[in-house]
C-alpha cells in the first residue's frame, strides 16, 4: 500500500480531531433512535414456560479438549476437532464415529462441514485451513487427499464454507479474515480492520446477502461486505474479548458471547446493541452462542461448565443446563432445530433435546 | 523503524480511521422500537416451526427415540 502523505492543511492533529468529532456524531445519531428497550417492547408477549432439556447422546472418543464442532446439513452428522489434533466425523443418532483424521498440528480450533456433506475443513495452530474430502471407503486414508486452502500468519480461529463447497471464509489470530477459493487456494478477498486476534465469524443467513460478522480480542464486532472487503458497521460495547458471534435467523441482528460474562444482541438496522444477557451470578466468560430456529432462544456455553438458555426478547434466563465437567467451548443448534450439540474441555460432546 | 516511517504510518492509520468513521456515520438507521417489533414479529411467525421452543413428541425427534440403537 503506497504511503499517503498529508493533504494541504491536514496534520495528524486535524485528523485526530475529525476522528473524535465523527465518533461523537455516530453516538449522537445512534442515540436519537434509541426510543425504547427491546425487553420493554417484549413485555406484552407471553413468558416462556418451563424447559426440560436433557442430554440425549454423549459422544466420547476425543482424547483431549473439544474445541469446535459443526453440523452437516443432513441434520445427523457432526464434525468435531480437538486440542490433540484429531478431527472426528460422527453420526449423532447412533454415536458411531464415521471418519477420523489426525492433523499435523495441535489445537485444531476450527472445523466446518461443507454444504454438500462431502468434505470437512479444519485448522488451528498450523495457521492454515485444510479441506479433507470424505470418502465412503472407511479404509481410505483421508490425510492423503488433504488440500491446503488458506494461509494466515497466525492461528486459524474459525472457518466456514460459504453457500457452496467452492469458497471458505476464515478468521485468524493475525487480526484478519479472508475469503479463499477452495480449488486453487487463491485469496479472493481479505478483511482488515480488527486491531487484535479475530476469534469468530458467521455468515449472514440470507442467500442474497453477502455479508458476515466477526468478533475478536479488540472487543469489537465488525460487519463486512464480502465483495468489496469493506467494514460496513462496527460495534464496541463489550468489556472484554468477543469469543463467538452468531447471526439471528432473520439476518437483521447478531448475538455475541464474551469473556466479560455477558452475551449481547446487536440490531443491524438500528445500528446498536439492543439487549444484554447477564446475571450477577454469572461471572465466567461465554465461549459460544447459537439461536434456536425462530430466534426466540439463545443457547450460550460458558467457562463455568454450564449452558444458559436465554429468552432473546425478554432478556431473561429460562434454563441452566448442567452436565459437562469442564468448560463448554462450542454450542451449535442442528440444521432442523430439533437438538443442539455442545463440545467441552471435558473431551466429550453432548446432544441436548 | 525511523521516526519518519512511524509518523507516516500514523498518518495512514489516522486517514483510514477517519474514512471508516465517515462511512459508518452516514449509514441509514431505524428506531429501536421498529427494530424490536420486527425481531418480535420474526419470532412469533417462526415459533411454531421451532422444535426446541415448542417441544415435539418423542416419536418425531430422532434424538429422543427410545428404541434400542443397532450399532453396525
Amino acid at each position: 500500500m503506497a504511503c499517503q502523505g498529508l493533504a494541504k492543511g491536514e496534520t495528524t492533529n486535524t485528523l485526530k480531531a475529525e476522528s473524535e468529532s465523527l465518533k461523537a456524531k455516530l453516538e449522537e445519531e445512534r442515540a436519537k433512535l434509541h426510543d425504547v428497550e427491546l425487553h420493554q417492547v417484549a413485555e406484552k408477549i407471553d413468558a416462556l414456560g418451563q424447559f426440560v432439556m436433557k442430554t440425549r447422546r454423549t459422544l466420547k472418543g476425543h482424547g483431549n479438549k473439544v474445541l469446535c464442532m459443526d453440523w452437516c446439513r443432513d441434520k445427523r452428522r457432526i464434525v468435531s476437532s480437538s486440542q490433540d489434533g484429531k478431527v472426528i466425523v460422527w453420526d449423532a443418532y447412533t454415536t458411531n464415529k464415521e471418519h477420523a483424521v489426525t492433523m499435523p498440528c495441535t489445537w485444531v480450533m476450527a472445523c466446518a462441514y461443507a454444504p454438500s456433506g462431502c468434505a470437512v475443513a479444519c485448522g488451528g495452530l498450523d495457521n492454515k485451513c485444510s479441506v479433507y474430502p470424505l470418502s465412503l471407503d472407511k479404509n481410505e486414508n483421508l490425510a492423503a487427499k488433504k488440500k491446503s486452502v488458506a494461509m494466515h500468519t497466525n492461528y486459524l480461529s474459525s472457518c466456514s464454507f460459504t453457500n457452496s463447497d467452492m469458497q471458505i471464509l476464515t478468521s485468524s489470530g493475525d487480526g484478519t479474515c479472508a475469503l479463499w477459493d477452495v480449488e486453487s487456494g487463491q485469496l479472493l478477498q481479505s478483511f482488515h480492520g480488527h486491531s487484535a486476534d479475530v476469534l469468530s465469524l458467521d455468515l449472514a443467513p440470507s442467500e442474497t446477502g453477502n455479508t458476515f460478522v466477526s468478533g475478536g480480542c479488540d472487543k469489537k464486532a465488525n460487519v463486512w461486505d464480502m465483495r468489496s472487503g469493506q467494514n460496513v458497521q462496527s460495534f464496541e460495547t463489550h468489556e472484554s474479548d468477543i469469543n463467538n458471534v452468531k447471526y439471528y435467523p432473520s439476518g437483521d441482528a447478531f448475538a455475541t458471547g464474551s469473556d466479560d460474562a455477558t452475551c449481547r444482541l446487536y440490531d443491524l438496522r438500528a445500528d446498536r446493541e439492543v439487549a444484554i444477557y447477564s446475571k450477577d451470578s454469572i461471572i465466567f466468560g461465554a465461549s459460544s452462542v447459537d439461536f434456536s430456529l425462530s430466534g426466540r432462544l439463545l443457547f450460550a456455553g460458558y467457562n463455568d461448565y454450564t449452558i444458559n438458555v436465554w429468552d432473546v426478547l425478554k432478556g431473561t434466563r429460562v434454563a441452566i443446563l448442567f452436565g459437562h465437567e469442564n468448560r463448554v467451548s462450542t454450542v451449535r443448534v442442528s440444521p432442523d432445530g430439533t437438538a443442539f450439540c455442545s463440545g467441552s474441555w471435558d473431551n466429550t460432546l453432548r446432544i441436548w433435546a | 523503524m525511523s521516526s519518519k516511517m512511524q509518523s507516516s504510518n500514523n498518518i495512514v492509520q489516522a486517514k483510514r480511521t477517519v474514512q471508516q468513521l465517515r462511512v459508518e456515520a452516514n449509514i441509514e438507521r431505524i428506531k429501536v422500537s421498529k427494530a424490536s417489533a420486527d425481531l418480535m414479529h420474526y419470532c412469533s411467525e417462526h415459533a411454531k416451526y421451532d422444535p426446541l421452543l415448542m417441544g415435539i413428541p418423542a416419536s418425531e425427534n430422532p434424538f429422543k427415540d427410545r428404541k434400542p440403537c443397532a450399532i453396525l
